[in-house]
């Protein structure tokens, strides 16, 4: 049996290597993340919960910049749309996980619609095309009052709940999250990082050739702006669990501008990097910005700055450099 | 006998530019055919007409007797047409090894290309070429003439049953011209070869037809004997050239 078992691993062994210390990484991540309410006052916990939410958002739509080359300046309009859609859902009696599931599937309809459009177009062309999808969507939010409450929102979101229990603490909000941000991640990872992932960023390259080696690419290219939106989705429905309260704001371009922000920091060349820029971005906008007497806007955009100057491929690839030397 | 390939009457038009006026090109299977002429003359945007990335204002293109004039560029090459091109497109940020994968999985866009029987096929493509030391270096840091060669590798490995390249020799030695030579004469007669080329002695060396393009119409299509001997060709294109394929011809 011992032996069997031996020769069948044996050739495995150097690609399970690299995929175990991946997935220790990413189990260690996960853990210290899980742990944090213990150590965290409950302020910095919501912060925390803000972070992920954000994380997940930038993390989708570099999928779209970073792995595609598509730089959207309207995806927050799927991340409105999947808070709303998941808020207005719980809010008519099925909140927790339904709501989020209602949240992507809505999500990933607007991206369908949307893309369907928007794909034919690259370059510039995509971005004004995205931004004017962002703005219709946030007008839509605002003027279709009895879904969307009009510019006063969505308020009054029950909590999730989970067997039984309602999860209106920081702390259980914050794993609530938590747990669907991993899954939202790990889902990222998967098609980055798989075969897909190699066709997507061969289309990054040159979509010519990959179209006369017989890839049909804009169908490709709206699969991967469909997945994107939905996970964009589920990060909207998770922002509709935490916040209790989706606004116009959150479907706006300046949660758009901030995730292409967060992606830019973070840097495109990870699939969890622009997580790391999300984290800048929410503490400087929200705990420093409150310090420095509304400010927050021009402290950001040193940030960017002092970033693109200084590391242009990301933070994230500090780590990476120092490993590589 | 059907042809692989036919043009008919093909058109095409850039604005107010007329690139090619009428233009017939029959191919058959198996045959190596060159398409020469002066620069200007329409042959790059032939191939493009026939790999499907333009449209003819007029005219038909058919392969294997289907009229494909109307195909987009990922089903003319799901049904075999491959092609390389002229300026290099290779995917940079991929390594060579993933650059052949993609050609390998044609189009596919959930096929594997990192198990073990497409790591061989990978290899298989990237030995011919000499870049067998290089698979895993993304395709950007290649030099000029690894990236030709990885150009040729990435257009065998799509297994097309008519192959068009664009240039293969161009920016390469003597010595790798000899090596392509060598390499394009080594495809198996089932894949169909319609290439670009301005190296008079590659042109010689591989094909068993050529087709002199001028001013946007065929000026003389034959056996490269035929055309080396056609005095129209001289006259047109070929002019002092035509004396050095000559002598070497003789000599060898």
């Amino acid at each position: 049996m011992t032996s069997l078992a031996q020769t069948r691993a044996a050739p495995a062994r150097p690609r399970l290597g690299v995929g175990a210390r991946t997935a220790t990484g990413i189990a260690a991540g996960t853990l210290l993340l899980a742990a944090a309410p213990l150590y965290l006052a409950p302020y910095a916990t919501t912060t925390l919960t803000r972070i992920l939410v954000f994380g997940l958002l930038a993390a989708s739509l570099n999928l779209l910049v970073g792995v595609v080359g598509l730089p959207s300046l309207g995806h927050a309009a799927f991340f409105g749309v999947g808070a709303y859609a998941a808020a207005w859902t719980a809010i008519h009696g099925l909140a927790g996980a339904g709501a989020l599931l209602v949240g992507v599937v809505v999500a990933a309809l607007v991206a369908l619609v949307a893309g369907a459009v928007a794909v034919r177009a690259s370059g510039v062309f995509f971005l004004m095309l995205t931004l004017a999808i962002g703005e219709l969507t946030q007008q839509a939010a605002d003027s279709w009052e009895s879904v969307t409450g009009g510019s006063n929102g969505l308020y009054g979101v029950p909590a999730p709940t989970l067997f039984g229990t309602v999860l209106d603490q920081p702390a259980t909000t914050y794993w609530y999250v938590l747990g669907f941000f991993v899954v939202g991640m790990l889902a990222l990872r998967l098609v980055s990082t798989s075969a897909p992932g190699v066709v997507l960023r061969g289309i990054r390259d040159s979509e010519d050739r990959m179209r006369a080696l017989g890839y049909r690419t804009t169908a490709i290219k709206l699969g991967a702006l469909v997945f994107a939106g939905a996970v964009a989705g589920l990060a909207g429905g998770l922002l509709a669990a935490q916040q209790r309260l989706v606004t116009p704001a959150d479907v706006g371009f300046e949660t758009s501008a901030l995730a292409l922000l967060a992606v830019v920091i973070g840097g495109t060349g990870s699939w969890w990097g622009p997580c790391l820029g999300a984290a800048l971005v929410i503490v400087v906008r929200d705990s420093l910005g409150a310090t420095l007497d509304g400010h927050g806007p021009l402290a950001l955009g040193l940030l960017f700055v002092l970033v693109v100057y200084l590391l242009p491929t990301g933070i994230a690839r500090i780590r990476l450099r120092r490993a590589a030397s | 006998m059907i042809d692989l390939l036919r043009c008919q009457d093909v058109q095409h038009r850039y604005g107010a530019l007329t690139v090619l006026r009428g233009v017939r090109l029959t191919v058959s299977a198996g045959d190596r055919h060159a398409l020469i002429g002066p620069n200007g003359a329409g042959k790059s945007t032939l191939l493009k007409l026939i790999a499907g990335e333009e449209r003819p204002s007029a005219g038909t293109v058919h392969y294997r007797g289907r009229d494909v004039t109307r195909d987009p560029v990922h089903r003319r090459a799901r049904a075999g047409i491959g092609r390389s091109f002229q300026h290099s497109t290779l995917l940079g940020s991929l390594t060579a090894a993933q650059n052949v994968a993609l050609a390998l999985t044609g189009g596919r866009l959930l096929a594997r290309h990192t198990d073990r029987r497409h790591r061989a096929e990978v290899a298989e493509a990237l030995a011919p070429v000499g870049l067998t030391d290089l698979a895993d270096v993304p395709a950007a840091a290649l030099s000029y003439s690894q990236c030709r060669r990885l150009e040729i590798a990435v257009a065998l490995a799509a297994k097309p049953q008519l192959l068009l390249l664009d240039e293969p020799a161009a920016g390469m030695s003597g010595e790798e011209r000899g090596g392509l030579v060598e390499l394009l004469r080594s495809v198996p007669p089932t894949v169909t070869i319609v290439f670009v080329e301005h190296d008079l002695d590659v042109v010689f060396d591989v094909a068993t037809r050529v087709s002199v393009l001028h001013l946007g119409t065929v000026l003389h299509s034959g056996t490269p004997e035929q055309v080396r001997r056609s005095p129209e060709v001289q006259q047109a294109y070929l002019g002092g050239r035509m004396e050095e394929v000559h002598g070497e011809a003789g000599g060898a």
